[in-house]
């Protein structure tokens, strides 16, 4: 018998913590060799940890949402064998304690026996169910009551007993607790609340986020862009594409004419951490995009290498795997300016977030139809706002403003995207 | 064969489907209503309505025999007669304009009426025997069944010219001399008693242990003491066997076979839904034992076939019926409607009557409920003494949840109580509480002073009768 004391690997490069996700075993459970242990998400991306050797699982160290310091004893693995039995020393969890227990019975108490009177008030004025179950009202208002659809255990009665009168329920109804008389859906009063630990990924959305507004003074702009000549085009070239090709959508032709933009405004096309700005040549593209468990952003790299279908292939593939989970870590981080596109939903505008430590985020609205003013003459446009956000310290007001009068430029003339 | 196509087709033209063939032709409905036994049902031919002129005379005829005997309020009179056959036909007479009124109404309400027995064939066609011959074939796009119920028949009891029906009593030209009733529910007792009062020997035979078991012993109390006051034998425990050539045999409640004199013997044991002979089988809808199984709002299990009345179950009361014959034709006008009384009163016109209206203190207990009770009796009111009726041992009690003072039950017994259960079913329907009985300002003299007085009493405070003075 040996015990196998197992640590949280190194699970990728640089990696100093990661967070446990779920756990696969449990105290007690006989496991065999490269059985699933445990998720563990890092930085960069979520690990599933195989059992090292067979045994039986003595301990385990955290709960999913705890973080532990890479060389943590994850967990103890009580083996057959007599060797490999590395020596067992604790190690703390780092950051991230267990959650709280419940507060001592002494506390809960005072809380009960201070929130008790108004319970008490409520219980007082409540319709005592009668033995047959059915609130105290009179067949006239009975009868209002189902025509209107309204279960009458909904309303507090105010006369004595907690009988309910008409004004009653013509306040239940004023109240809007119900739809009224042309209503057909009750719609009973819903109680409850459901509390949950926000871990891995989404947890990882909110500190970044956080950090992103807490330390980035967000400049965002809203322009409006006339896309009649692009749409012709995208048309035109969906219309021609070749076998394999990916159908262009808008975003490919915004990736161009950022491409084509950013080397005139290279801070937008930067990390920033505060001391100093990495101002980059390639144009690493990252396509915020939503996947099952949240907000991702995988990168195309070295967008400015690509052409048109490649971009629109590019942007294609890094978005499925990342819906799909099974991008790699690499296309996961790296970005260096962000493409956010809610048009598909709608919206007129938006206030993207900066995906720190970029400069820039380019965000992309509904394109619609619109009547706008040609000269003398009002005619039908497609047009479609571009709302962008840039982190103000480093990208002033009205460069921001040049740049996307720049892209603005590019898309309206497409032609100028190939040039 | 005739063809006839209908919107609504209510079979059976009782006191549940009258009211709602009258109401669906009301609001617009074209309705036909098939009848076989007599528009007005059970309730104005052979039940309610004739069992009632009969009580109404045999307690005039009491009263002035009772006079003849021993003048009371300076009142005398010499020997006073009966003779059935003249109180048979003004019964009839009275059945004769309550039915033909009925008819009146369906006819200003635009129902078309068919006398006949109808049999269907599924649940929206029927064939009609016309009761004048020939045959009528009706199509209907919602049926309402309310084919009622009818007197129970003990196996070895038939009906014949001897053992009777409450309907063959009722019939009768002739006063016989003895007459067994056979069950103390509350038709027997009623008939029983307006025979006893009409001069009949009465003898009841009851195989449960008590009279009226749906009322509790203080309630029924009054009415056995009348019956022993007025030599009316009844034996309990006691489970009829057959006849004799002599009268009723039976065995008592130690076993020993007995046998009374009974010229006539009145089956009274209970009524039994009228779901044969229809072809109900044809119609897909579930039963409930041997009623109809329907919802809240007299759906049965076949889309568009309802069915109320007796025949969907207890309480087998006319005014039941009527409530859920309105209730499904509104329904059928594209109303929300349901079938959902706090209550439903009951009432025996016994001697004295009783009434009962919701939960009496025991039920109420049993439904967990803590309660308080109130009662007056009528011998403390004028207006039961000035009638000659605070003897009888009458009183109204009423029953209210002790925490809140919502009433939860009233009953009563006494003379002409009957009349008081609107009040008594009104105060549930509304959820009234011990005070607005008590608030409300009740006639005086009349019985209704009774009910304010119980809640008094319930509240601790009764004006008419004393209780212990409270120290504070």
């Amino acid at each position: 018998m040996g015990q196998y004391a197992f640590k949280l690997p190194d699970v990728g490069e640089g990696v100093v913590e990661a967070e446990i996700i779920e756990w696969h075993v449990k105290v007690g459970q006989v496991i065999a060799e490269d059985d699933a242990l445990v998720d563990v998400m890092t930085d960069k991306a979520t690990v599933e940890i195989p059992a090292p050797t067979s045994g039986t699982i003595s301990s385990i160290t955290g709960e999913p949402g705890d973080v532990l310091a890479v060389g943590t004893v994850l967990l103890t693995i009580e083996t057959e064998g007599e060797e490999t039995a590395e020596p067992v020393a604790p190690v703390e969890a780092v950051a991230a304690p267990a959650p709280k227990a419940a507060p001592p019975a002494s506390l809960a108490s005072v809380i009960t026996s201070a929130v008790s009177p108004a319970e008490e008030e409520i219980e007082i004025r409540a319709v005592k169910p009668s033995s047959s179950g059915r609130a105290l009202a009179s067949p006239a208002l009975r009868k209002r009551a189902l025509e209107l659809q309204i279960d009458l255990g909904e309303i507090t009665g105010s006369g004595p007993a907690g009988r309910i009168s008409h004004q009653d329920l013509d306040d239940f109804i004023a109240a809007g607790r119900t739809q009224g008389a042309g209503g057909n859906q009750k719609q009973p009063r819903k109680t409850g609340t459901v509390t949950e630990k926000i871990i891995g990924l989404r947890r990882k959305i909110a500190q970044n986020l956080a950090a992103s507004k807490r330390n980035i003074p967000h400049f965002s702009y809203v322009e409006e862009v006339e896309m009649d000549a692009l749409e012709t085009l995208r048309a035109h070239l969906n219309a021609g594409r070749k076998e394999g090709q990916a159908k262009l959508t808008l975003l490919p032709f915004l990736s161009l004419a950022l491409i084509k933009t950013l080397p005139d405004f290279a801070a937008a096309n930067a990390h920033f951490d505060g001391q100093s700005i990495t101002k980059y040549a390639p144009v690493h593209l990252g396509i915020a995009t939503a996947t099952p468990n949240g907000l991702m952003v995988p990168v195309v790299k070295h967008a400015e290498s690509l052409d048109i279908w490649a971009l629109a292939a590019e942007i294609g593939r890094v978005s499925t795997a990342a819906r799909e989970g099974n991008g790699k870590t690499s296309e996961l981080s790296g970005s260096t300016i962000t493409i956010t596109s809610l048009g598909a939903l709608g919206g007129i505008a938006s206030t993207p977030v900066i995906n720190a430590p970029e400069t820039a985020i380019i965000g992309v609205n509904k394109l619609m139809e619109k009547l706008v003013f040609d000269r003398d003459v009002v005619v039908a446009r497609k047009v479609m706002n571009l709302s962008s956000s840039f982190d103000h310290r480093v990208v002033d007001g009205f460069d921001a403003a040049r740049m996307i009068q720049a892209v603005k430029g590019y898309l309206e003339n497409p032609a100028t995207l190939f040039m | 064969m005739k063809l006839l196509h209908t919107k609504i087709l209510i079979v059976g033209g009782g006191p549940a489907g009258y009211p709602c063939a009258i109401r669906a032709g009301q609001l617009g409905r074209d309705v036909t209503l098939v009848d076989a036994s007599g528009l007005g049902g059970t309730c104005l031919n052979r039940g309610c309505i004739p069992s009632k002129a009969y009580i109404h005379a045999a307690g005039q005829f009491e009263t002035v025999q009772s006079h003849a005997k021993a003048p009371a309020m300076g009142l005398t009179c010499s020997d006073p007669k009966l003779e059935l056959s003249g109180l048979l036909k003004w019964k009839d007479d009275l059945v004769g304009k309550l039915t033909g009124g009925v008819g009146q109404l369906l006819k200003a309400a635009g129902v078309k009426v068919i006398v006949g027995h109808a049999v269907f064939l599924d649940a929206k066609t029927c064939e009609v025997a016309l009761a004048d011959g020939g045959s009528q074939t009706i199509t209907a796009e919602n049926v309402v069944l309310a084919t009622g119920s009818s007197e129970a028949e003990l196996p070895f009891l038939p009906f014949d010219d001897r053992v009777l029906s409450s309907t063959g009593l009722l019939e009768l030209a002739n006063l016989p001399k003895t007459l067994a009733v056979v069950g103390a529910g509350y038709i027997g007792l009623e008939l029983g008693i307006a025979f006893a009062r009409l001069g009949t020997k009465v003898t009841f035979v009851e195989a449960l242990d008590a009279i009226l078991p749906q009322f509790d012993a203080e309630l029924t109390r009054p009415v056995v003491r009348w019956l022993k006051q007025h030599k009316v034998d009844l034996h309990l425990s006691a489970k009829a066997k057959g006849i004799n050539k002599k009268g009723l045999v039976f065995t008592d409640a130690k076993g020993n076979e007995q046998s009374i004199a009974a010229e006539k013997i009145l089956v009274a044991v209970g009524r039994k839904p009228n779901t044969t002979q229809l072809g109900l089988e044809n119609m897909a809808i579930d039963m409930d034992g041997a009623f109809i199984k329907v919802d809240d709002q007299c759906r049965t299990a076949m889309r568009g076939t309802w069915a109320i009345g007796d025949v969907v179950g207890e309480p087998m009361l006319a005014h039941k019926g009527t409530r859920q014959g309105e209730m499904v034709a509104e329904i059928l006008a594209g109303h929300r409607r349901r079938f959902d009384p706090v209550a439903i009163a009951a009432v025996c016109f016994t001697e004295p009557e009783i009434v009962g209206v919701g939960l009496d203190p025991k039920q109420a207990t049993a439904a967990g409920e803590d309660v308080v009770v109130g009662k007056f009796p009528f011998a403390a009111l004028g207006k039961a003494l000035s009638m000659g009726a605070g003897a009888d041992g009458g009183f109204v009690r009423v029953t209210a949840r002790k925490s809140d003072h919502v009433i939860l039950g009233i009953h009563g017994v006494g003379s002409h109580i009957a009349e008081l259960s609107g009040e008594f079913a009104l105060a549930l329907e509304m959820g009234a509480r011990l005070e607005d009985i008590a608030g409300t300002i009740h006639v005086h003299p009349t019985l209704s002073e009774g009910f304010a007085e119980s809640a008094m009493t319930a509240l601790g405070q009764p004006l008419h009768i004393s209780m212990p003075r409270s120290r504070s």
